[in-house]
């Protein structure tokens, strides 16, 4: 308890988008400053100890549902794995709902545009093979298994999207996560639906938009490489192409 | 906004351009060489069907290049889209085609008695 008292007498300025179906704008509120505390434990703060209606999104709390995403201080975050005292920039903690997606309320994000572009972008496995067949044999050492394993501990927290400026300037793109879980389905042998899927991603919203600016790369706190699953599928939709014309 | 036609299309004409322009560079600094006269550029280029052929392609190359890519920058930084997009991109198209083709014949074979 000593200890509780003690660590309340320091305190940190957190601003914090507000936002209900008006224009929005950021509210400053006087949190504890912790030694060691997440960005969430200081929404989770605000939200419990100040003003009990703001919104946010949170799951697990351990970095493996994707849930938590928000800009922090202008940057993408998984917030329940990003430590105040990494990123506070003059005592000053910035939290804001993530980039490039309509806001429900304050920071709470409609992920709805996001997860559709995996649909459009056919991130979704086509069986070609019942539960009456045999299992597929896949060693480790395969290279497109490999590849695959590359792509695939994505988390679907959209903070790749929310980096991205392709995204920013272009609402038809699919975006780093759609197209790199696309990606990792090319990889997968069991799957039946590869005409489909690289003239889904080599259409409009597609691929060839991405500008490899890697922002993606740079914030996947996972520490994936959409960039490198994009430049795979430009490779494969162009072999398709002139597959197509011969 | 780009699909996969249009990516290729605008790599190909890259790949087009590349020896072309350092073609373009290398005769640029060979013919300043002792000064540069109208006189000797025309007698190069007047008549020759390579030099049409060089600069010809050259002009198709840049005209779809160019296109292409102020499509994408005019789709991202300006919001053109839909028809008033594909009508940008064929005008600049037209344009440098028009321009580029002008000038090729004017220095090959206009004037010439073909």
């Amino acid at each position: 308890m000593a200890n509780e008292t003690q660590t309340m007498t320091q305190s940190m300025t957190v601003s914090i988008w507000r936002e209900n179906g008006d224009d929005g704008r950021f509210e400053k509120y006087e949190v504890p400053a912790r030694e060691n505390q997440t960005v969430l434990d200081v929404v989770a703060y605000v939200q419990q100890h100040i003003d009990p209606t703001l919104s946010y999104r949170f799951a697990c709390r351990v970095g493996m549902c994707g849930s938590c995403a928000m800009m922090v201080n202008g940057s993408p975050r998984w917030t329940c794995r990003t430590h105040v005292s990494k990123v506070v920039a003059d005592d000053q903690l910035e939290v804001a709902p993530l980039r490039n997606l309509p806001v429900i309320k304050d920071l709470a994000t409609d992920m709805d545009p996001f997860f559709e572009k995996w649909v459009a972008a056919e991130a979704v496995f086509h069986p070609s093979k019942t539960r009456h067949d045999p299992m597929a044999a896949i060693t480790p050492d395969d290279p497109m298994r490999i590849a695959a394993s590359e792509a695939i501990e994505c988390i679907n927290c959209a903070v790749c999207y929310a980096a991205c400026d392709v995204v920013e300037s272009n609402p038809d793109y699919f975006g780093p996560a759609a197209l790199n879980r696309s990606w990792s389905l090319v990889n997968d042998i069991r799957d039946d639906g590869q005409d489909v899927r690289l003239a889904a991603v080599g259409s409009n919203g597609g691929c060839h938009n991405c500008h490899s600016q890697q922002g993606c790369v740079q914030y996947c706190p996972n520490e994936l490489n959409p960039t490198l699953s994009i430049a795979g599928l430009k490779r494969e939709t162009t072999k398709a192409l002139f597959r197509r014309s011969r | 906004m780009l699909d996969v036609r249009l990516y290729m299309l605008q790599r190909l004409t890259a790949l087009v351009m590349a020896p072309l322009v350092i073609g373009h560079i290398a005769v640029m600094i060979y013919a300043v060489q002792g000064g540069l006269t109208v006189d000797e550029i025309l007698a190069r280029t007047q008549g020759s069907v390579a030099w049409f052929l060089f600069y010809g392609s050259f002009v198709v190359a840049v005209s779809i290049h160019g296109a292409i890519g102020l499509r994408v920058i005019s789709f991202e930084w300006f919001g053109l889209k839909g028809s008033a997009l594909q009508l940008f991109s064929w005008a600049v198209f037209a344009l440098l085609f028009g321009l580029g083709a002008k000038a090729v014949y004017a220095v090959t074979f206009a004037g010439v008695g073909l």
